[in-house]
């Protein structure tokens, strides 16, 4: 998930540092930074050197910068683990120096200015239909596992105590319970940090990492509670109390959510508004979504929750408010703010460790926890994905558990908390923040590094990039509405109906409310593809182009008057698709571009066409193949798709299904023989064999020989009646082209197309058309979309048509139509 | 569900059904929900029309071969033992159900799966996938934009990547050899549920 090379989070660390870094070393106030205050001045000083003013910052600087030129071990040894180490070296180096730790991971420092922008970020990336689809097993997985996890922990430990493995502590069972929930939470940052190298499949990513960021609720609940407890006292502690904590937990947790969700709605009406003031745009999100971290904070709510989900809600409507600039502004500084951070949040982890004030051992404690805490992990994890597995249609295999257990990395929110804990009322708390920095290390370095190859060895399913043959990209599509269609056969109300009936719920209100108008209409799928298309179809235009030489080769091409101003004028409110849709084939065109010739030979050309004709093909597939409803199902994407197909595809489904119905119905029925519907053409059109270049009927393109026709009907007439097509072919030599010809038809064409017509005046010709990969002719029918509002009730489609577009056909339709309907 | 076993009762043959295809007796007794739920006439079986009112089924662009899938070779009825045959080609594939070497292999075998979709491309039942028959799918399955010169060089194109016998066809077997690294998850699951 970190898109940055490591080389400009260092810039951004580097300015964190200067910022954190006084009051880091604020609390170890002993350095030995003689002050020259008493120097006495003889002489006027030309250059001196401070050294000690920018010593601090100098050195963590510096040990930044080191630590990521380390970036070529980095193949095998995860990152976190490399910052760690150099945390060790730098903070022996600085005890060194001074004796004492002058570098500490201050709790506050770490919760409240290095926590916040990692967990927004996260948030703010997050695969959303990803997330909420597993949103179930990843709570059960947050709260139950966590509470095992705490509860086995503690109690272990307090049994291993009481039968005497660690010696004499002044601890109690409630301690040991706090000492557990501490360590029980599974961490964010450490886990982002190993499995983003490690690309695993994306359900069992975001598993394990969904519940990283959502078992905060359930530690924060548990961490408080406990530290009451202890506070109380045993005695103090009846059913009432109790009650009270489990009460605090819905609260907590909810109460969280909520906030997020509050600050959520904040920042998308924020945005909707600030059109005028672009520049400042970004930054509302980042100090919005420190708010909603400090408010819940500030109500002892759970923080990350809040910023999670302020992160998860608003960054649909954030894209598709700002401008395109200002969304590529936040989502870089979103990065460089959360690696840097990170990379502090490890550099820190290791520093703190070179510092004799804090360390304890005792050998029980320390090497019992470190054992309770994997075990009582992997059992958790299995347990639990064994009772999901039942409610599961695709069971998690045992070596994604095992993946899953193995990820449970503690980290420095674990660090964090044990370092605020109250030493007066708990003793021993120097054996535990030295307990939890091994086990940190532990499952940071040495899981960390072992995670990779383990990976590898037990053949996890890895998130597959490879490009895939045509037949299999078909084939894949054509499961996929197979697989819905049985869906609906079998009428199995799964989570389609939810997400449906949200998406519905969605469009109606919420958008209503939170977006711009302009994104709101131009959030249609198609139109991002035709934004797309029109951007490629001007990049291969000019290599066109400048392979002949210049765009004098327009000249020979009348009428091809691609008007590129009248498309692009769209561009102003597109959401920033360029980076968010798939650009594998673009990448082509400019590998393409590079390596033809300025003096190019035929030969290249022909390749280049060649090559161009098989991106094409792909590209075509990639983008006209009609979506299926699972589509989007589990595809780790951070574009937002909408689950539901655009209306306009499923109209054009729409149409041909049920034309395709009614002729079959006919031809059965009413033994109308499908010649007998070409033969009236004829007298319905008198001047269908001009040969009219310049006005473009959207069936005209498709012309209809009467032969071709004529076997296309015998042949498939006989089939299931799907294959009835509208589309012609069009065949450069025998162009006939008829404005006027009506290709039977028992729906007129929809009313987006036919409005098409009306508007542009693009119709380039045919010679423009063979050079062009893809002509304009086909982008101009969805030149102006409009959001259908028929119902799409199958029979219904049958017979509204007759009444909506009465005003948009031509005077011949109608007697045809009643002729020919039903 | 309490109710299963007295309305199993009321299903012909349900115990071979369940021998047969593998289902459970709940599943079984969902499935006589539905094929009734689906037949609205009550005519006790059901016809393609049947299928047609199902509202989001038309938005499918491969509808019609699907409900063609169902009635095979030309017949106009179904009954609830075919329905359930073909249901059950989408149950996850059973690692542990014991396999009689001489019986057919179950249904919901890999290969069997792969032969009910290439039936779906294979509407003239002749072992292969011609150039017509794929074009025909490529055209439910593909925008209108798409021109018909690109929809063929496409069917060209997906015909010499997968044709290896270079007879202009594709048969059942490099069907099988290019669904070979297919997913698991988009065939295996979705079992009815």
């Amino acid at each position: 998930m970190r898109l940055l090379p490591t080389c400009p989070c260092f810039l951004g660390a580097s300015l964190l540092v200067c910022v954190t870094l006084p009051l880091a070393a604020g609390g170890g106030a002993n350095a030995s930074q003689s002050r020259p205050a008493e120097i006495n001045v003889t002489h006027v000083p030309v250059v001196t050197v401070k050294w000690h003013h920018v010593e601090t910052s100098y050195l963590v600087a510096l040990w930044i910068l080191v630590a990521g030129l380390n970036s070529k071990l980095k193949s095998f040894f995860p990152e976190s683990a490399l910052l760690i180490i150099s945390g060790f070296i730098l903070g022996g180096i600085v005890w060194g120096a001074d004796k004492a730790q002058t570098f500490k991971l201050v709790p506050r420092n770490f919760f409240y200015f290095l926590l916040p922008q990692i967990i927004l970020d996260t948030g703010y990336f997050m695969p959303n239909k990803l997330f909420f689809s597993n949103l179930g097993a990843i709570l059960v997985h947050a709260v139950i596992g966590t509470c095992w996890n705490a509860a086995a922990v503690g109690i272990s430990l307090w049994g291993c105590y009481l039968g005497g493995a660690m010696g004499n502590l002044q601890i109690g069972l409630l301690q040991f319970l706090l000492f557990g929930s501490l360590l029980a939470a599974v961490d964010p940052v450490a886990v982002i940090a190993v499995f983003e190298e490690v690309h695993v499949n994306e359900v069992l990513f975001i598993w394990v990492f969904g519940e990283s960021l959502l078992n905060d609720g359930v530690t924060v609940v548990l961490y408080n509670v406990f530290d009451a407890f202890v506070s109380l006292g045993g005695e103090k502690i009846n059913a009432g109390e109790i009650i009270k904590g489990i009460v605090s937990f819905f609260v907590v947790a909810f109460g969280g959510s909520l906030i997020g969700v509050v600050f959520a709605i904040l920042i998308s009406l924020l945005t909707k508004y600030t059109g005028k003031v672009q520049i400042i745009e970004a930054g509302f999100i980042f100090v919005l979504g420190y708010l909603s971290y400090l408010t819940a904070e500030m109500l002892s709510l759970s923080a990350i929750l809040s910023v999670t989900f302020c992160g998860v809600c608003c960054q649909k409507y954030v894209n598709a408010n700002m401008d395109e600039k200002s969304v590529t502004a936040v989502r870089y500084a979103m990065k460089v703010f959360a690696n840097g951070s990170e990379t502090m949040i490890f550099v820190f982890l290791g520093v703190t460790a070179i510092d004799t004030d804090i360390w304890v051992w005792n050998t029980g404690f320390i090497l019992l926890t470190l054992l309770f805490v994997l075990v009582y992990r992997f059992m958790g994890v299995f347990f639990l994905t064994w009772i999901l597995n039942r409610y599961r249609l695709v069971p998690i295999e045992l070596i994604d558990q095992i993946v899953m257990s193995f990820g449970g990395l503690r980290g420095a929110v674990a660090y964090g908390l044990a370092a605020s804990l109250d030493e007066t009322r708990i003793k021993e708390k120097n054996l535990m923040i030295t307990t939890t920095l091994i086990v940190v290390y532990f499952t940071v370095i040495l899981q960390g590094l072992t995670m990779k190859p383990l990976v590898k060895w037990l053949k996890v399913k890895r998130v597959s990039p490879t490009e895939l043959k045509l037949i299999e990209k078909v084939n894949n599509r054509a499961f996929e509405h197979i697989l819905a269609a049985m869906e609906d056969i079998s009428g199995r109300i799964g989570d389609n109906w939810w997400t449906r009936g949200w998406k519905r719920f969605e469009d109606t209100y919420i958008t209503w409310f939170l977006m711009k108008p302009e994104a709101r209409k131009n959030r249609d799928y198609l139109f991002s593809i035709f934004h797309k298309l029109n951007l490629e179809d001007a990049i291969n235009y000019v290599t066109e182009a400048e392979k002949r030489g210049s765009l004098a080769f327009l000249n020979q091409t009348d009428g091809t008057i691609v008007n590129f101003e009248k498309k692009l004028r769209f561009s102003g409110v597109m959401p920033d698709i360029m980076s968010e849709l798939d650009f594998g084939e673009k990448s082509n065109i400019s590998d393409i571009k590079d390596t033809v010739p300025s003096v190019s030979l035929n030969i290249h050309e022909h390749e280049m066409k060649r090559m161009n004709e098989d991106f094409n093909a792909h590209h075509l597939l990639q983008q006209h193949l009609y979506r299926s409803r699972k589509n989007h199902r589990h595809k780790y994407s951070r574009s937002n798709f909408s689950i539901n197909q655009s209306e306009d595809e499923v109209q054009e489904i729409f149409q041909r299904t049920m034309r395709s119905r009614l002729e079959s119905f006919k031809s059965a029925k009413m033994g109308v023989t499908p010649a007998k519907k070409i033969t009236k053409h004829p007298k319905k059109d008198p001047n269908h064999k001009t040969t009219d270049k310049s006005k473009k009927h959207p069936y005209g393109d498709e012309d209809f020989e009467f032969s071709e026709a004529d076997s296309a009907y015998s042949g498939d007439g006989g089939a299931t009646g799907g294959s009835s097509q509208r589309r012609g072919t069009y065949t450069m030599g025998a162009g006939v082209e008829n404005p006027a010809f009506m290709p039977e038809m028992d729906t007129p064409p929809p009313p987006w197309v036919t409005e098409a017509e009306a508007d542009t005046s693009v119709a380039p010709s045919q010679g423009a058309q063979r050079y062009l990969p893809w002509s304009p002719r086909n982008l101009h029918r969805l030149a102006p979309l409009r959001i259908s509002d028929r119902s799409t009730d199958s029979f219904l489609m049958a017979d509204a048509p007759a009444t909506e577009e009465s005003s948009e056909e031509s005077p011949q339709q109608p007697s045809q139509r009643d002729g020919t309907h039903m | 569900m309490g109710s299963t076993n007295s309305t199993l009762s009321k299903i012909p043959n349900a115990g071979d059904l369940m021998q047969e295809t593998g289902f459970s007796p709940a599943h079984i007794v969902r499935l006589y929900d539905r094929y009734k739920a689906l037949d609205k006439d009550k005519k006790g079986h059901l016809c393609p029309q049947d299928f047609g009112a199902i509202k989001e089924l038309a938005m499918n662009p491969i509808s019609d071969r699907i409900i063609g899938a169902f009635f095979s070779s030309g017949q106009e009825v179904l009954d609830f033992p075919s329905f359930v045959r073909i249901l059950a080609h989408f149950r996850p594939v059973d690692k542990n159900r014991p396999k009689d070497p001489n019986s057919p292999e179950h249904i919901n075998s890999r290969s069997n799966k792969l032969k009910f979709i290439f039936q779906l491309y294979d509407q003239d039942k002749d072992g292969k996938i011609s150039r017509q028959e794929l074009l025909q799918v490529l055209r439910t399955m593909l925008e209108k934009q798409v021109t018909e010169e690109q929809l063929e060089s496409i069917a060209d194109r997906t015909i010499q990547e997968a044709d290896l016998d270079r007879d202009d066809a594709i048969s059942f077997d490099e069907f099988r050899k290019n669904s070979l690294w297919c997913p698991s998850r988009s065939i295996k699951c979705r079992a009815t549920d």
